[in-house]
């Protein structure tokens, strides 16, 4: 057994202080990957070079592309004195050398814990000639005791757009898409559905070609995707603004509307069938057009394969790990197609999640566990699954842990996915995304059904 | 004889460093320069290393924390790691570096695949969080019963002045196991270097020796140390000290227990395997307990050879000479019929490579016994006796962040000294025998070379650039900024999630897994088939 130490729920520790096998990361890593999503733009760690070298690493196993970022190099003098001098030299050097249109600096539990203040220190660059004609800067604080990898993400979307977006007099006919934090293929479909609506729009962040492009033989430290500054300027002008995931997205959109009086709809990441409805209706009702034949065939089309293949979701429990904006309307989706989500955790702290949890699941499955924040770990999730077993596991790579020692399908789904592709190059948003997502929970539980069933049992028809 | 590696195909040295420096303010290119040298494998010149990287710069290197957690204790299975501080420092070092572990039987104890942390919170950094911290080591202890408990400090905990020693002292107290803490957060040092001397000086301190009930008695006993176990290496080399009849008492740190470290004390002999992340202990228990320790490499099939020839001429025993003789010709017959294979696919072709404090230097014997050869080479997170040989450590110049790092003051033990195995070092050493020994990296290599410590984004990919390398060996963070220029990239942290590859089927499997890089379809394939053919000029006619 991987995990031989982990006990059932009813033999386990309450436990207040310690995390096991956490379900959630920090604050700087998600500063990092919102910021790949801006076109021309170099992430900073400002902090200890562990952060940037550990927050690198795990985007590139999860991407297999190359993740670029500086840092501050944090040393015990500039810990104790301040890290305005490290941040000065590391602005002149970063556009001297790797020359990006932009630096997003991020902060970490260092600088944060000695106060340093990122938009003065950026200011003092700006006076002292370090930032060229053209350039800019942007900060978000991002202390990692604080929120966790998803908060990270949202305040990084934040800055950008309280940096770049404003308002001129002329409206645009034009929607803005700010993305929970989903994968660059997801942000492509995102585009994708926009056009067949023919709705205009500026899409931010927009990971999509650049943490996963394509091998030419030559490498580009800045690839040709992310978001424009010229789209994130037209931002302040546009008719609306839709956020999908309000954990990731709802402080730009709320940044937005306080400063360029954009008003703003949240839903859901548009994962599953009504998640995924809730936003078509969104957008067709924000630039007031029609949904169209090809969208409603697509529907069509998801709600015809579940149809076709209820019988292998009905009843089936299911464990489901990772972050609350997109596991949320996974955990619905879950439920219309006839399972049982029983245990559910997100380290993410917020008292939405458990509220929108209860919401979804009082009625459908109210045996359900679940619980977000401090020690909302997948030890937890283990210690239920082992009290009351499941049929599935879905969340990020490190469920396969749980899955080997409990013989259990497993359908990776969330971050960090650093064991298989996929995910960079077909989305789970969307009709058709989450065609994707219910193909994959088929092939787990029906590979699972053929590989473990009596052999009299063993169907050649499915 | 050493060649001199003059290419006509190869850019010169100087001319390529200027021309790489350019980009660099002025500040920047000046110490740059310093760490960025050709090599002389006679005159060895100086090398700047283990100094503070410049703010801005992409470097590869990783923080004291990751060097002492990730690196020295992280493969020990027995003991709980608990990871004082924000979420982050724990989850990113979760399993990741492949440090295989094998627990004897299913009933015995296992904590690798488990990360641990006090998850602290804003109120931990206003208030402290040694309350917290004392309430997780409680929770753990009554969760696991381990048999000890470690403390990993992060970047916060030293700057709100939690004491995370004191901590551990009062919760040894109270549950009556082990509990040692370690002041590794992040900023301590320049690289993950400083972590391993922290971690060294904890294990040393606080383990080291601890059990005195239980005695040894087996014959031929043995520390390996700087051997972490990644793809399964430790277990490939744990089998060939059975063969010969040595007892391997502790792993410093691959694929062991907290639990033998505490009799660890009690071999004759400590062999070092990565010199810069654990020559601390060794040195120590020498001073401490009178036990000598040489420096070997089982990082390609001669270098296995012969350390383990030196390893049986210690032993001085007649039968384990014997044994060693078989085993080594036993398995370089079955080396001999791959590189006979290998060889001719992949002779003279170029290797670049920049990775850890040992392993730029060891993957070398691989490449030169099939036929490659390394133009540029150098450390992330060595020191100047890693590059120039251990001669120079009494001229390496103490500066600030290495004063931060406590040397430990170690006392000879009166008791456990022991004087026979010194006498026996002294005859030894009348036969030229050598202890304490680590020439470093660049006698071994190639006059002209490159040898660059710490290198830089920009460095490296104008070396692929100007040098047009056909293999490039580093980490993750490197992997797929080399790849997209069409170089394969074999990372030697990882091994590509490979390996093993050391000693003599490790490196069957190195020499396999080159020539598949080196070989495979795909790099021919690049360029779609219309990029080479003339753009066609016209429009779609319908008719």
């Amino acid at each position: 057994m991987l995990l031989r130490h982990t006990k059932k729920a009813s033999e386990a520790v309450d436990r207040k202080a310690l995390t096991i096998n956490p379900a959630k990361t920090c604050q700087p890593v998600g500063a990092m990957y919102a910021a790949l999503g801006v076109h021309g733009c170099l992430p900073h760690s400002h902090g200890s070079q562990g952060c940037c070298s550990y927050h690198r690493s795990v985007l590139t196993r999860h991407y297999k592309d190359p993740i670029m970022a500086s840092t501050s190099s944090f040393t015990e003098g500039s810990s104790v004195f301040g890290g305005q001098a490290n941040l000065l030299t590391s602005l002149s050097n970063i556009f001297s050398i790797y020359e990006p249109d932009i630096v997003a600096i991020h902060s970490t539990c260092l600088s944060e814990t000695i106060g340093d203040d990122l938009k003065q220190i950026s200011e003092k660059a700006l006076a002292d000639g370090k930032i060229p004609e053209g350039k800019f800067v942007v900060q978000a604080a991002t202390p990692s005791y604080v929120g966790s990898h998803v908060t990270g993400y949202a305040n990084m979307v934040t800055a950008f757009v309280d940096k770049f977006a404003f308002k001129t007099d002329e409206k645009r006919r034009q929607v803005n898409l700010i993305s929970g934090w989903v994968e660059p293929s997801d942000m492509t479909e995102l585009k994708r559905i926009m056009k067949v609506m023919k709705v205009p729009y500026v899409l931010l962040p927009d990971t999509s070609d650049v943490v996963n492009t394509p091998l030419t033989g030559k490498f580009k430290m800045y690839p040709t995707g992310g978001t424009t500054i010229a789209q994130m300027a037209s931002m302040g002008d546009s008719i609306g603004t839709i956020g999908t995931g309000a954990f990731c997205t709802k402080d730009a959109a709320i940044a937005l509307e306080n400063k360029c009086k954009v008003p703003f709809k949240i839903t859901d990441v548009p994962v599953g069938l009504r998640a995924t409805d809730r936003f078509i209706q969104a957008v067709a009702k924000m630039a007031k057009v029609s949904v169209p034949d090809e969208i409603t065939k697509e529907r069509g089309v998801l709600v015809d394969a579940i149809a076709d293949m209820q019988q292998y979701f009905h009843n089936k429990k299911v464990a489901v790990y990772g972050d609350p904006d997109t596991i949320t309307p996974l955990v619905e989706f879950l439920l219309d197609l006839g399972m049982k989500p029983t245990a559910i955790v997100s380290g993410t702290p917020g008292k939405a999640f458990m509220k929108n949890m209860e919401t979804i699941l009082s009625e459908k499955c109210p045996e359900a566990k679940y619980l977000n924040g401090p020690t909302a770990d997948m030890y937890r999730m283990h210690t239920w699954i082992k009290e009351n077993p499941v049929d599935l596991i879905i969340g990020n790579t490190y469920g396969k842990y749980i899955a080997r020692d409990e013989n259990i399908p497993f359908v990776r789904f969330g971050f960090p996915i650093i064991d298989r592709i996929g995910h960079s190059y077909f989305p789970t948003v969307g009709y058709m995304g989450t065609l994707r997502l219910v193909e994959k929970i088929l092939n787990a539980l029906m590979d699972y059904q053929d590989a473990n069933c009596p052999e009299e049992k063993f169907e050649l028809v499915m | 004889m050493t060649k001199n590696l003059k290419n006509k195909n190869l850019p010169d040295p100087i001319a390529m460093r200027e021309e790489i420096m350019k980009k660099y303010p002025r500040k920047v290119a000046k110490k740059r320069t310093s760490a960025f040298v050709v090599n002389d494998p006679v005159e060895i010149p100086e090398v700047q290393a283990n100094v503070r990287t410049i703010p801005g710069i992409i470097t590869q290197r990783g923080c004291t924390y990751a060097g002492c957690k990730g690196v020295v204790l992280g493969p020990t299975r027995d003991v709980v790691n608990i990871v004082h501080g924000p979420i982050g420092c724990s989850f990113y070092a979760w399993l990741t570096r492949r440090n295989q572990t094998a627990p004897p039987t299913e009933n015995d104890v296992n904590y690798i695949p488990y990360a641990f942390s006090t998850d602290m919170q804003d109120e931990n950094i206003v208030f402290g969080g040694e309350k917290k911290l004392k309430e997780a080591i409680r929770e753990a202890y009554n969760e696991f019963k381990p048999h000890s408990i470690a403390i990993f400090s992060t970047c916060p905990v030293g700057l709100i002045g939690d004491d995370v020693h004191s901590v551990a002292r009062d919760m040894k107290a109270e549950l009556g196991i082990n509990i040692f803490g370690f002041s590794c957060e992040g900023y301590r040092g320049v690289s993950q270097s400083a972590g391993h001397h922290i971690a060294n000086n904890g294990v040393f301190k606080h383990v080291v020796g601890i059990n005195q009930e239980k005695k040894l008695t087996t014959k031929f006993r043995m520390n390996m140390m700087g051997e972490y176990n990644i793809g399964g290496d430790a277990f490939v080399l744990e089998e060939y000290f059975e063969e010969m009849g040595i007892d391997l008492v502790a792993s410093f740190s691959g694929n062991s227990t907290i639990e033998s470290y505490e009799y660890s004390d009690q071999v004759d002999l400590n062999i070092v395997m990565c010199h810069r992340s654990i020559n601390y202990i060794a040195e120590m228990m020498e001073k401490k307990y009178g036990i000598p320790w040489f420096k070997v490499n089982f990082i390609g099939a001669d270098a296995t050879a012969k350390s383990l020839r030196k390893m049986a001429q210690f032993y001085g025993d007649a039968g384990m000479i014997k044994a060693t003789e078989a085993l080594i010709e036993r398995e370089m017959a079955k080396v001999k019929a791959v590189i006979d294979e290998v060889k001719p696919k992949v002779e003279g072709k170029t290797v670049m490579m920049f990775v850890g404090g040992s392993r730029a230097h060891h993957y070398q014997e691989l490449f030169k016994e099939m036929g490659m050869k390394v133009v540029a080479a150098g450390y992330e997170f060595a020191h100047r006796d890693d590059y120039e040989g251990r001669r120079v450590i009494p001229n390496i110049k103490i500066d600030a962040d290495t004063r931060n790092i406590e040397d430990l003051v170690v006392d000879k033990d009166e008791k456990l000294y022991r004087p026979d195995l010194q006498e026996k070092k002294a005859a030894l050493e009348k036969q030229n025998f050598e202890f304490e020994d680590y020439v470093g990296m660049m006698p071994d290599m190639d006059k002209n070379t490159l040898v660059i410590d710490d290198i830089s984004h920009h460095e490296s990919e104008k070396l692929i650039e100007l040098y047009k390398p056909d293999l490039f060996c580093a980490g993750i963070k490197e992997k797929y900024v080399v790849q997209k220029s069409g170089i394969p990239l074999k990372q030697l942290h990882s091994y590509d999630y490979g390996g093993p590859y050391a000693g003599f089927e490790g490196a069957i499997n190195f020499y396999k897994e080159i020539d598949r890089m080196i070989n495979a379809s795909v790099w021919k394939l690049i360029d779609a088939p219309w990029k080479l053919e003339p753009e066609i000029v016209g429009s779609v006619v319908t008719d």
